[in-house]
């Protein structure tokens, strides 16, 4: 923990970094790789290893390219952008230290965009179909409106312990990358069409591909909510048809990538026993 | 109204409760991003949220002490009436918040728990954790998401504002604006456009905001024709976490729930923090400020933060400046329970666990006082009239500024936790004034389609002049780095008049100098290049409103803080002598009151801002000195006491002898 003296420390550092970034132009244009070159520096992360490609804009043989893109927001993990793939894992570049990964290896960093997104460009994903997800589950507490009716139910500390967590999912999408059944939905606009009826292909696309683990657990907070509640039956609606929770694999892998630790394979067991309540329920009622 | 349509501008706090109580009204909203409005800046909000509740209230608190301790600790520099307004709707937005779902931290019997922020004597922040601002955002978010899924509003999330659109008459009727994808620049026609576009903080190149916040769409709109207030006050947080790319905030409530700031009392002590003994620890805050102790508002824990280091070089690292904030008397238990979210990010980019080592921080630009000149309209309480179209509007009818963009609401210095509620309060505070500025007009569906082409025309034409400029030579991050630079040492903590100007003299070459960038991506596919490029060009004219306004204000005020100019503390000791100087102090207070109690308002004269000084509205409080740690300072609150007396006295006899005259 003690830090060591100025001169040891010197001795570990490189003088340079070599980043490897798999580039591509478009939607839908064949992938490459790309070699680029930047100055060490003491407390870098990734995101200040682009912001020196973007400013040098050239690659280490010496040519001239244009910057890569990529998406960042808040720097400090939690707004969910700047997602990739780092080393052949799934992570947020604000939080990918470059001293840690240089320890694991010494010669080069790997970024990747997350591949179960189709590439907008570089490392810029199109997430669209994660916030459709939410819509699917309708991951919202119905009030009745915005006019001042006093204060929200009471809530115990304990089920605020066990909902904080959950709520804390910034839509990253590191559960969907690492997902086996997850699989990637890719759209070509056709010629001439709208932005809009671009939008409701896609949307339409999404409906029945499998909804993912952050949407299940989204889906398990609100039906704890005293008043979200009221929405139970239409989320289990939805857990229960094509791509909901019987696409799960229960490989677990979302639980072990979540940078925010959310105990995503728990809301996925209560969803699954849910479910079973809901359609044998289902069976009875009608 | 089923052909008018409202644009806003960000979904931040403010944006999102705007979109929804518009929506909420019936007013179809679209609603324009540069990221997921689930991304916005409003997630790094870390603390809470300030209201008077059923607690404080039987400790004596209330809404008008909210009001108080909100404008005493903004210095007196703002408006009173919007302010007033705010301070009694907080306990509204909490109850709002709370029936959205927000997971507030509770008491063991299920109520919200509280805890102290800077400025005030009582516990009246509410708070998720130590990721307040993420958890209101979401349940905003989720809104907005209901009111998507149902059709009334329609997002555009990677989009840029490049400028309001106006009219003949100068009134604003939608905007234009940038897919930053497929980078086609189109108009949003709208009967009413709202800015909550969030701080500046990009101007001082690293700063505790995310990479959105250039302050450019404010920028637009100020080169627009909107106004620019109190631009000079940047509030420099006391604690952040130094790094390569961005200062990492480190939240308030961490001295909110007991951190405590301290440095060894010898210089360059080498020891390991732990192992230095509890009587040779300097606390400097509590020792210095012993009401408020480690809880001072933040200009002043961060002046003392950066003098203790600069000054008297009792910083605790040899290589950066920095001092430590201790949290490790604390509990594992009560920490991860109530400040887990600031701990992990302490940990994940520094290494080393807060709960056992002492954290080491020093200040960082974290918000922006100053923005859009916006109005409103008081009732006969002191408060807004509800629905009025004047409340939040910029000098340019029918477009309205929010939250941090707006420079309504926090005065010379914001106080902890009430930035989230002055943004939540202001977008849900506008929906009524919008509806019936709307009414009031002709709709833009009905204007001629011309105007809204000419606007696009010259948006195109920057863009493709910037695209073809190949040989211009200039790199827009290397010249962001430098303006971050010059922005950081003239113009944050401690400022000085020859080293503004110099700032401003070289801020505007650099503005022209960045005019000739060139791109290293002259393409039209996600080209973040000339994204960044426009922005950093929008840049200067708030920088130089910062820098104008800094310079010419020849006093010290909250944020802005000029040792040549500053009030001293008293010297003598003889208590008549010291007495006289306090008399003479508070002459001198009343005299500077006179001259700078003013906002400073900048319009865009081209090429560079015009400022003139603006009356404030004081009708509710009368300034007072704001004397934390002051040497002198009972004797100083003594006369000042007498004086308020004797005028109140005579305020009270004066209106009989005017009888007759009125």
């Amino acid at each position: 923990m003690i830090a060591s003296g100025p001169e040891a420390d010197q001795k570990r550092r490189p003088s340079k970094i070599n980043v490897r970034v798999l580039r591509q132009d478009g939607p839908g244009l064949p992938p490459y790789w790309e070699r680029h070159r930047v100055d060490y520096e003491p407390d870098m992360n990734v995101i200040s290893v682009l912001q020196k490609i973007a400013a040098q804009a050239r690659t280490s043989e010496g040519k001239s390219v244009t910057p890569v893109a990529w998406d960042c927001g808040c720097l400090e993990e939690v707004c969910g952008s700047c997602t990739m793939v780092i080393n052949g894992r799934v992570r947020q570049s604000c939080s990918a230290l470059v001293d840690r990964l240089l320890e694991d290896n010494p010669d080069e960093i790997e970024l990747s965009p997350m591949t179960k997104f189709p590439v907008v460009r570089d490392l810029v994903i199109d997430r669209s179909r994660l916030f459709h997800s939410l819509k699917r589950v309708q991951a919202w507490v119905p009030v009745d409106g915005y006019y001042d009716m006093g204060a929200g139910p009471r809530i115990s500390r304990d089920a605020q312990e066990q909902n904080y967590p959950l709520s804390q999912c910034m839509s990253c999408g590191c559960c969907l990358e690492a997902c086996p059944q997850f699989n990637k939905v890719e759209l070509q606009r056709n010629p001439g069409e709208s932005d809009e009826d671009f939008t409701k292909r896609k949307e339409a696309a999404y409906e029945t591909e499998f909804i993912g683990a952050h949407a299940i657990s989204q889906a398990m907070l609100f039906n704890s909510h005293p008043v979200a509640k009221s929405l139970e039956k239409e989320r289990m609606e939805t857990l229960t048809s094509t791509g909901g929770i019987q696409a799960c694999g229960n490989a677990q892998n979302c639980v072990s990538v979540c940078p925010k630790e959310i105990p995503l394979t728990t809301s996925i067991a209560r969803a699954g026993r849910a479910a079973t309540v809901y359609a044998f329920k289902k069976i009875f009622d009608r | 109204m089923a052909s008018n349509r409202v644009l806003v501008v960000g979904g931040g706090l403010a944006g999102l409760s705007a979109t929804m109580k518009l929506a909420e009204l019936g007013i179809p909203v679209d609603l324009l991003s540069l990221t997921p409005v689930k991304r916005s800046h409003s997630v790094c909000a870390q603390g809470g949220i300030n209201s008077v509740n059923d607690q404080t209230r039987q400790q004596g608190d209330n809404e008008w002490n909210h009001f108080d301790d909100t404008i005493y600790g903004g210095d007196f520099l703002q408006n009173q009436p919007p302010v007033k307004e705010m301070a009694y709707w907080a306990p509204k937005v909490i109850d709002l918040m709370d029936r959205l779902g927000v997971t507030f931290n509770r008491t063991p019997e299920g109520f919200i728990d509280r805890r102290r922020f800077g400025g005030t004597l009582y516990k009246r922040t509410a708070f998720a954790g130590a990721t307040t601002g993420q958890q209101l955002l979401y349940a905003l978010d989720e809104q907005v998401r209901r009111h998507e899924a149902s059709g009334l509003v329609k997002k555009y999330e990677f989009w840029d504002f490049l400028g309001p659109v106006l009219d003949d008459a100068g009134r604003c009727v939608g905007a234009v604006a940038q897919d930053m994808v497929s980078m086609q620049i189109r108009s949003f026609p709208a009967d009413a456009v709202v800015v909550a576009t969030g701080g500046c903080g990009l101007v001082y190149g690293r700063s505790t905001m995310s990479v959105f916040c250039t302050g450019s769409a404010a920028s637009r709109c100020f080169q627009a024709g909107a106004k620019y207030g109190n631009g000079e006050f940047i509030q420099v947080h006391p604690t952040a976490i130094p790094g390569a790319d961005k200062l990492r905030l480190m939240s308030e409530s961490a001295r909110g729930e007991g951190g405590r700031v301290w440095v060894p009392r010898k210089p360059n002590d080498t020891r390991p923090p732990k192992s230095i003994p509890e009587s040779e620890r300097y606390y400097f805050l509590e020792e210095r400020f012993p009401k408020y102790g480690n809880l001072v508002p933040r200009d002043i824990a961060t002046r003392e933060i950066f003098n203790i280091c600069v000054n008297e070089g009792l910083s605790v690292d040899p290589n950066r400046m920095c001092v430590y904030l201790d949290l490790t008397h604390i509990s594992r238990a009560e920490l991860d329970r109530k400040l887990g979210g600031i701990l992990e990010i302490y940990e994940k980019f520094q290494g080393v666990d807060p709960r056992d080592e002492p954290m080491k921080i020093f200040p960082a630009v974290h918000y922006s006082m100053g923005g859009l000149w916006v109005d409103y309209e008081a009732n006969s309480e002191g408060g807004l009239v509800p629905g009025s179209p004047r409340n939040q509007c910029t000098s340019i009818p029918g477009l309205y500024a929010i939250g941090e963009c707006d420079y309504q609401y926090h005065g010379a210095n914001r106080l902890g936790a009430n930035s989230l509620l002055s943004c939540i309060f202001s977008g849900l505070f506008i929906g009524p004034g919008i509806v019936n500025w709307i009414k009031s007009n002709k709709a833009s569906a009905d204007l001629p389609k011309s105007l809204y082409e000419r606007a696009v025309g010259v948006e195109e034409a920057r863009h493709k002049k910037l695209l073809s400029n190949t040989n211009g030579g200039e790199n827009p991050y290397l010249i962001h780095q430098e303006l971050g630079d010059i922005m950081t040492r003239s113009a944050t903590v401690v400022r000085y008049n020859d080293q503004l100007i110099d700032a401003y003299s070289k801020v505007t070459q650099m503005a022209e100098q960045a005019s000739r960038c060139s791109l290293a991506d002259t393409g039209n596919w996600t080209n973040q290049n000339v994204i960044f490029t426009k922005a950093l060009q929008d840049m200067f004219p708030v920088a130089e409103c910062i820098l104008k306004g800094a310079l010419m204000r020849d006093e010290s005020r909250g944020a802005h803080y000029k040792p040549d100019f500053s009030m001293p503390s008293l010297t003598s000791t003889d208590p008549a002598a010291r007495r006289r100087e306090a008399e003479q102090w508070c002459d001198a207070f009343d005299e500077n009151t006179r001259k700078y109690l003013k906002s400073s308002v900048c319009t865009w004269k081209g090429n560079e801002p015009d400022l003139k000084f603006e009356d404030i509205d004081t009708r509710l409080l009368p300034p007072r000195p704001r004397l934390y740690g002051l040497v002198g300072a009972e004797v100083i609150e003594q006369v000042w006491k007498e004086r308020a007396e004797a005028k109140a006295r005579e305020k009270a006899s004066a209106p009989k002898e005017l009888v007759g005259s009125a």
